[in-house]
């Protein structure tokens, strides 16, 4: 499955935290490197692939269904009001 | 009619009548203002006070199962707001309220009842620490719960929007009036049902009244019971309700609870940023301290040092050899002079030193015993003496005992 941001970010923690101690063949250390910097990569992409989607849930005769919802002016005005 | 018919009625056939005329549904859902007095709380679960105002007071009745939701405990005095419907009851020919739920009227009230209920629950343990859930470190979707006209969903949105936009499933929620309390408890239960990792509880401000959905006891049971993180944002900063006491973080305001529902983007970026930095430092660090090592090794086997220490080596292969020789001709020189000692000390104790002095041996043939004694011996026995160069061969011709010392 693939990783979250989340299990991304802290896998790639652990990596530096590795590399750190030393203690690693050259081959484990070049290859821990290189996961590292992929994993960078790929956080980055989705901090910036992150977007806004706002869903209205709507109850009808006891079905469930959401629609796309963006605010309106009449949201803001009632808001005031 | 009854009375037309017969003319006459028994008691309970009127109160009947009566009862009919009163309960027709004229008097049903009614609210009535008014002041407790003569309140009692039934061993039977069953309550029974007095509503009363300057002129005039009505019996009322609160049975078991509707006092079940009542969110404060009536007191003698109390004003309040009372719903219910007209009955009679029949054995004492008496109309009386089947009261159905008791609203504290006015903000003392209402702040009696606040305090009350607060202190119930907090007794019941909904307030404690151990029972709030972590909030999500990065929320996929979160569920918003709040009203759809108002500040609050814009709010929230924008500051989303502004820090992490993420996914939002917005349910439109009374959150005002009769009705508000139970649609906050069906959003919460029904956002239970979705994929939310993170749910909004949100209100603007008003006043106590305004909020009082929030205090309700459904609600806060229905926080408690939430099976999702709820962070609480209801009213302004100085607002607290009991929803904010219960829910698993209080926001002070619904911006703020959006800022704590999700990270930073910028932040996380310059985490991400940071990290990179770092991953790429330690690596060529690491690099450069393999060459630094693989550079003391090649040191380590440079052919003119294995040739030095190989002629060291040599030389002191040599210098034990030596040692060794030199060893070997003292010891024997040390065992010669030993055995010349010990052959002269020999020497000294032989019998052959003896002779050569001038003393002699004799010995008894043919056994060739050493003779010691004049006994040893008898006249005609044959004996032989030794001497420094040979041997006597004798016959005894005679003995005679003498006495030397």
């Amino acid at each position: 499955m693939e990783m979250n941001f989340e299990e991304k970010l802290s896998e790639l923690e652990t990596i530096v935290e590795k590399l750190e101690k030393g203690q690693l063949s050259l081959d484990e250390s070049l290859e821990l490197f290189e996961h590292g910097i992929t994993l960078s990569r790929e956080c980055n992409a989705i901090l910036k692939s992150a977007s806004q989607k706002v869903e209205k849930l709507i109850e009808e005769d006891n079905n469930i269904r959401s629609e796309d919802f963006a605010l309106s002016d009449e949201n803001i005005k009632g808001a005031n009001s | 009619m009854i009375f037309e018919e017969k003319g006459i009625y028994t008691v309970h056939e009127f109160t009947l009548a009566v009862k009919g005329i009163l309960t027709s549904g004229q008097f049903n859902d009614i609210w009535i203002r008014g002041e407790i007095s003569n309140f009692k709380n039934h061993t039977s679960g069953h309550r029974y006070f007095t509503l009363k105002d300057k002129n005039s007071s009505l019996q009322c009745v609160m049975f078991k199962w509707h006092g079940q939701n009542l969110r404060f405990e009536p007191e003698h005095g109390m004003k309040v707001l009372i719903l219910g419907d007209l009955d009679v009851y029949e054995q004492r020919g008496q109309y009386q309220l089947k009261v159905r739920a008791i609203r504290p009227d006015g903000v003392g009230e209402l702040y009696k009842a606040y305090e009350q209920l607060k202190n119930k629950l907090a007794l019941e343990g909904l307030f404690s620490p151990e029972h709030k859930k972590a909030l999500p470190r990065f929320p996929k979707k979160i569920g918003v719960a709040t009203s759809e006209t108002g500040a609050v969903l814009h709010d929230i949105l924008t500051v989303m929007k502004r820090r992490y936009p993420v996914s939002v499933l917005f349910i439109p929620t009374m959150v005002q009036g009769e009705y508000a309390a139970d649609s906050i408890v069906h959003s919460i239960e029904l956002l239970n049902r979705m994929e939310v990792d993170l749910i909004i509880l949100g209100r603007g401000g008003g006043s106590l009244e305004d909020l009082w959905s929030f205090n309700e006891e459904i609600v806060a049971h229905a926080i408690f019971n939430s099976k999702i993180p709820i962070i609480s944002a209801v009213g302004h900063q100085t607002d607290y309700t009991i929803a904010d006491f219960v829910a698993d973080v209080r926001a002070p305001t619904p911006s703020a609870a959006a800022e704590i529902a999700v990270p930073d983007r910028q932040e996380l970026f310059n985490q991400v940023k940071k990290l990179r930095e770092l991953l790429i430092e330690r690596q060529k660090r690491d690099i450069s301290d393999r060459s630094l090592h693989a550079a003391e090794l090649k040191n380590c086997v440079d052919p003119g040092l294995l040739q030095e220490r190989l002629s060291n080596y040599m030389q002191y292969i040599d210098d034990i050899n030596e040692r060794k020789s030199r060893n070997i001709e003292r010891i024997i020189e040390g065992r010669t002079s030993q055995f010349r000692e010990c052959a002269g000390k020999l020497d000294t104790v032989s019998p052959l030193g003896t002779f050569s002095r001038g003393y002699s041996i004799t010995l008894k043939l043919p056994d060739k015993t050493t003779v010691r004694s004049i006994n040893d011996i008898e006249k005609n026995d044959l004996i032989q003496i030794l001497v420094n160069d040979g041997r006597i061969n004798c016959d005894v011709n005679d003995k005679e005992e003498c006495k030397w010392k």
